[in-house]
């Protein structure tokens, strides 16, 4: 529920540990909703929600622990500097200010670690977005439109670090817009509309993942 | 320990983009000396009565700016919805609500004694009972950081709350007000021993506080 609008009403989704899955969609459709709901930001008002083996309704905060979301913003401060950011973000969920440094190299932000959150483009805040993300060492990866203000560059770190993120195991949900882009990372789609969870047989050259279920929400 | 750890970490946070943004500096700082100089300019015909007043003028300037400061410690949380990273950061509502409060009343601590000098050169007050100032001055900042903390995550996610959180918060801390005015003018006339009981009631206003905002916090960050 939004307000009283139903959002999910009806949706069912299963997704594998160390699947890469896609949410391709109308805007409106719920995708974003759903990306926030498994990162614990919403509550639940009815049915069922599991993270990672975890009830979302009852441990909310536990699944935020080992979940990551990059959002539509970058949830930073801006009076605070690059490096700043993200090692407030990787201490919190009890990781070093090495790996908040780890991270920033990966996502190559290691040269403005020391500029304001404020005086960043749009592209080097996606990607401290992403770094955010990655100091955290999350079992789930959240990613809404994560292509959206990315250059050429930026999406190939973004590729890497998909890629990276599913080979140590780290389950991952992509919302996009950019199905071409998308569907290269991803191995199974699934169609969000009117917040109702629809399959996409494959064919469109996104291959079936290996079993063994972590995630399931049903709201 | 990781409750502690956690509520340092947000607060050192906190304090970290005041020093940088320095708004605490030269707008809250500057704002409280501007209230105590606009009462001297209103009383300025009367110093005796100046003189008298100085405790309750002082302490009003202080919850005036406690206004801004919190105001300032909720907005940050605004921009680039970075109150969802706190949500998201996993830490518990209480070390959360601790480690901004904290921020607030050691923003708070410097305040007063910047609006203290200024009282004391402009209303021409002898500072007297020193240590009743201190206890009174620590109890009253503790009480009012709390309370300043939990409304201003109430208000936090409002469209209305920089004119929500006065309407909230000053009505809520009228004992603060009563007890710090009532302990300051016993310390300046030279019989602290009339402060004791304005400080317990100071003291048990900043434990009440501090476990109210300890519990409440987090289920109030969460509906914002």
């Amino acid at each position: 529920m939004l307000g009283r609008f139903p959002a999910l009403a009806g949706a069912d989704l299963e997704v594998d540990a160390g699947e890469v899955l896609l949410l391709s969609g109308p805007n409106g459709a719920g995708k974003t909703t759903l990306l926030r709901l498994c990162a614990g930001l919403l509550s639940l008002r009815a049915g069922e929600a599991e993270v990672l083996g975890v009830d979302l309704r009852a441990e909310p905060r536990r699944v935020r622990r080992a979940v990551a979301l990059v959002g539509h913003e970058t949830f930073c401060y801006d009076d605070l500097t690059v490096a700043e950011n993200v090692r407030f973000v990787a201490r919190a969920v009890g990781r070093t200010a090495e790996d908040a440094d780890a991270a920033l190299e990966r996502v190559g932000l290691g040269r403005v670690a020391g500029v304001a959150h404020a005086r960043l483009s749009q592209g080097q805040r996606r990607r401290l977005s992403l770094a955010n993300a990655l100091a955290r060492k999350p079992s789930l990866l959240l990613l809404d439109e994560p292509h959206a203000g990315l250059d050429d560059q930026s999406r190939g770190v973004l590729a890497e670090v998909v890629r990276s993120a599913a080979g140590d195991g780290c389950t991952v949900m992509l919302a996009s817009h950019e199905l071409d882009l998308a569907r290269a990372l991803c191995t199974r789609e699934v169609r969000v509309v009117a917040g109702q969870v629809h399959p996409v047989p494959p064919g469109r050259g996104i291959a079936a993942a290996p079993p063994a279920p972590e995630i399931e929400a049903s709201a | 320990m990781t409750f502690l750890r956690d509520a340092l970490l947000v607060a050192g946070k906190d304090l970290r983009i005041e020093r940088r943004s320095r708004v605490a500096l030269q707008q809250i700082v500057p704002f409280g000396a501007i209230v105590v100089m606009l009462f001297a300019f209103a009383l300025d015909s009367d110093r005796t009565l100046l003189h008298e007043a100085a405790p309750g003028l002082f302490w009003a300037a202080i919850l005036l700016a406690v206004l801004l400061a919190v105001g300032r410690s909720f907005s940050i949380e605004e921009a680039n919805r970075a109150r969802d990273g706190l949500r998201l950061s996993g830490l518990d509502g209480g070390s959360i609500f601790l480690g901004k409060a904290a921020a607030i009343a050691v923003q708070l601590f410097l305040l007063e004694i910047i609006v203290g000098i200024a009282v004391v050169v402009l209303y021409d007050v002898s500072v007297r009972g020193v240590l009743v100032l201190l206890c009174s001055g620590v109890a009253a900042t503790v009480g009012l950081a709390a309370t300043a903390t939990v409304y201003g995550v109430l208000a936090g996610g409002l469209r209305a709350r920089e004119t929500l959180v006065p309407l909230l918060v000053l009505p809520a801390v009228t004992p603060v007000m009563l007890g710090a005015t009532r302990s300051f003018e016993a310390a300046l006339n030279g019989a602290p021993s009339d402060a004791w009981p304005w400080i317990q009631l100071l003291v048990a206003f900043a434990i009440l506080a501090v476990t109210a905002g300890t519990v409440a916090f987090g289920p109030l960050l969460e509906e914002g």
